[in-house]
């Protein structure tokens, strides 16, 4: 066999091989690349820092553990950034098996912000977690109106009008915006429910696959940003100053991502090979 | 780490490697977590829908004298009439107040976001231009969006046939939209790596430590 | 009966609310909000449960029967149980920590390493199939290896390839994806109006 046919005929198995070797390593080894601002990126942090003290928004977190690798990060650093300026965020998660993850996120960035400043940050008064209830589009369209239709009472079964954060907050009016960290359709609802009939500004955070869909809806300021993939939550960790799983992820994604580029070299070599062959014997 | 979360992280761990020995093949290992996954989420959903619908949205406003919370509950259960096959023509009542109501909602939204907004920001590209006074690239751009939007839209356009001058903008259309996919390939590898890096990050770092 | 019934009540509560969306009055408001907004979920809830009758169902089938793989069905009620159980009010429910357990160190590693997989596909997929075969998809490769490459640090082409990705996010590919994006809400709009109307019935099965 040929090198060129060879080239054309690798198992699988060695494609395989070679990207869990590439990323196991690539873990390993100490480097880092640098990791450039987005303006999709630098609008939702701009946005959120120029928030008052009191201010409340609210994150809708509408994934589950398959897609947490890239959106999970975000939520941290979103979360950050609230907790540190102070600003309320009213949680709630769309997805069936988000609300026990999104609840571990909620105690996870508590917790760090309490490790790092000292002051604890209260569910009900900081902060809420109204939880899931199925259904997305509706449930969306029942919080425009008031968040008290769809929950009545919080993730952990305290009726919402006796949390003292909910006090001042009715419906959408009374948020400065939505962020959705989301992994699923839920983001067409928010554009086209949320933004769409409430008029509340959005930004949105979401998985590579779904992320160039979107910048149609960031022309038309539909969405004011947009967090795409492990890059973008790596540009939100850095932007908050903490940089964490996203930003030590870029560095083996560029060596993943060369390893991919490399395979696809081959196959082309193999196949133009091939097709040379073919035609010569024609 | 206290002896509990070893064992815990562990038990994942090992899950994980189930999973993961599908690459090389099929096998009962990988067959054991998936249905184990199948049988767990499907719990968790049971108790999720249990405490966030059934407690607060039924029993406790039933409780509280909210006795026109029996209307949905009854058309819910008229639900169940699906699982006989005589009595399933009884569950299209219920199917038809959720599919009245969800499709009703959706064509004047759906129409404002997806159509009449994306046609705005389209029109807002020639209009910008004007207002701003953009020069150079920003011109360039504008134009191809729009060149680039008429003519993928033209290339869905399936009522005249795709010949002649149709055909060739019909051609550029697909052109247009292979970029499109490009892109989205693109950033699909990064996110499926991504899963994978994290995956890796817990073997390594939670599980066994390494650094 | 059987099938007008259902259709007057498609055309009555679709109409209602296309209604509602343009000329929201008072009135309109309260059974928007109630019947509208609150109930539908209710319902919704019943018809989700059936998903997990049907799983028991198929599962008990299989371990009666004998079939093949009949095992791992054992497997799949015995999750299933072990979740419901610690979820009873007794232990805690929805929040407690068995349930949290369960979540963290059985089902989130499984679903996350489950969809992890797809990273080895997609690699293999790029190798045996990516192929320059035409120009429409020496373009597709193209455009794809620039949005790879993009955050790579490339020396003096860094700041080039880098702008190249965001011109091709946000002219060739916006494009694009405007174009997709107004077909599906024609689409979502024109059978929204045929399922309203009662020209789409296919959702009503057989009689």
């Amino acid at each position: 066999m040929k090198l060129a046919e060879k080239m054309f005929a690798i198992d699988r198995r060695w494609v395989y091989l070679a990207l869990g070797l590439a990323v196991l390593i690539s873990l390993k080894i100490p480097f880092s690349i640098p990791i450039p601002i987005s303006k999709e990126a630098r609008n939702i942090y701009n946005f959120i820092d120029t928030l008052k003290a009191g201010d409340a928004v609210h994150l809708a977190i509408d994934y589950d553990p398959s897609t947490l690798a890239e959106l999970h990060p975000m939520t941290l650093s979103i979360l950050k950034q609230c907790f540190e300026k102070k600003i309320k965020v009213v949680v709630t998660a769309l997805h069936q098996n988000g609300p026990a993850m999104a609840a571990a996120a909620l105690d996870t960035a508590v917790a760090r912000h309490a490790a790092r400043s000292g002051e604890q940050m209260k569910n009900g008064v900081d902060y809420v977690f109204l939880g899931y209830k199925p259904y997305p589009a509706l449930i969306i369209l029942g919080m425009g109106q008031n968040y008290r239709i769809p929950f009545p009472t919080d993730y952990y079964g305290v009726p919402v009008d006796s949390l003292p954060m909910m006090k001042h907050i009715q419906n959408y009016d009374d948020v400065k915006a939505i962020l959705n960290v989301s992994g699923t359709s839920a983001t067409d609802y928010w554009i086209s429910y949320g933004n769409g009939r409430y008029k509340v500004p959005l930004a949105i955070g979401v998985t590579g696959v779904m992320a160039t869909d979107y910048y149609p809806y960031w022309q038309t300021g539909q969405i004011f940003g947009i967090l795409g993939g492990l890059k973008g939550a790596a540009e939100y960790e850095t932007l908050v100053g903490t940089p964490g799983k996203a930003v030590q992820g870029m560095k083996v994604q560029m060596v993943a991502h060369l390893i991919i580029i490399v395979f696809i070299i081959i196959g082309n070599i193999g196949y133009f090979a091939q097709r040379k062959k073919r035609e010569q014997s024609v | 780490m206290d002896w509990p979360t070893t064992i815990a992280t562990t038990v994942a761990a090992l899950l994980t490697l189930a999973v993961f020995s599908f690459l090389y093949k099929d096998n009962p290992f990988y067959k054991f977590a998936e249905h184990l996954m199948v049988g767990v989420s499907a719990g968790y959903w049971v108790i999720i829908l249990w405490y966030t619908v059934v407690i607060p949205k039924m029993w406790q406003p039933l409780e509280a004298g909210k006795w026109y919370y029996i209307i949905p509950i009854i058309l819910g259960i008229l639900m169940w009439a699906r699982l006989n096959r005589k009595w399933q023509w009884v569950s299209r009542y219920p199917l038809a107040f959720y599919i009245g109501v969800s499709t009703g909602v959706a064509i004047p939204l759906e129409m404002k976001a997806k159509v009449i907004e994306q046609l705005n920001g389209s029109v807002d590209l020639v209009t910008t231009m004007y207002a701003t006074q953009a020069s150079g690239m920003t011109v360039v751009n504008n134009i191809l969006i729009l060149i680039g939007i008429i003519a993928a839209l033209i290339y869905f356009f399936f009522s005249k046939a795709h010949t002649g001058a149709t055909g060739s903008i019909a051609k550029f259309g697909i052109g247009v939209l292979m970029v499109g996919f490009g892109a989205s390939f693109g950033f699909t590898v990064m996110a499926r790596i991504s899963l994978l890096i994290e995956r890796l990050q817990f073997l390594l770092f939670e599980w066994l430590k390494w650094g | 009966m059987k099938r007008q019934l259902p259709l007057i009540i498609i055309f009555v509560c679709g109409i209602f609310m296309v209604f509602q969306y343009f000329i929201p009055h008072e009135n309109s408001e309260f059974i928007y909000e109630f019947a509208a907004l609150d109930w539908p979920p209710i319902i919704g809830v019943f018809a989700l449960t059936l998903g997990i009758i049907s799983l028991v169902r198929v599962s008990a089938t299989k371990i009666s029967k004998r079939d093949e793989d009949w095992q791992y069905s054992i497997v799949t009620l015995l999750g299933l149980a072990a979740m419901i159980i610690a979820g009873l009010p007794w232990f805690g429910g929805q929040t407690s920590p068995a349930v949290k357990w369960q979540f963290d160190f059985i089902m989130r590693p499984i679903i996350a390493t489950i969809f992890s997989l797809l990273s080895f596909f997609i690699a293999s997929a790029a190798y045996r199939a990516f192929r320059a075969r035409s120009v429409l998809a020496s373009i597709l490769l193209i455009s794809a290896v620039i949005v790879m490459i993009r955050f790579m640090p490339l020396g003096p082409f860094t700041d080039i390839v880098s702008r190249t990705a965001d011109w091709v996010l946000n002219v060739p590919n916006l494009a694009a994806k405007r174009a997709i994006i107004i077909g599906v809400g024609l689409g979502i709009i024109s059978t929204a109006l045929k399922v309203v109307l009662g020209v789409e019935r296919s959702y009503l099965g057989r009689d």
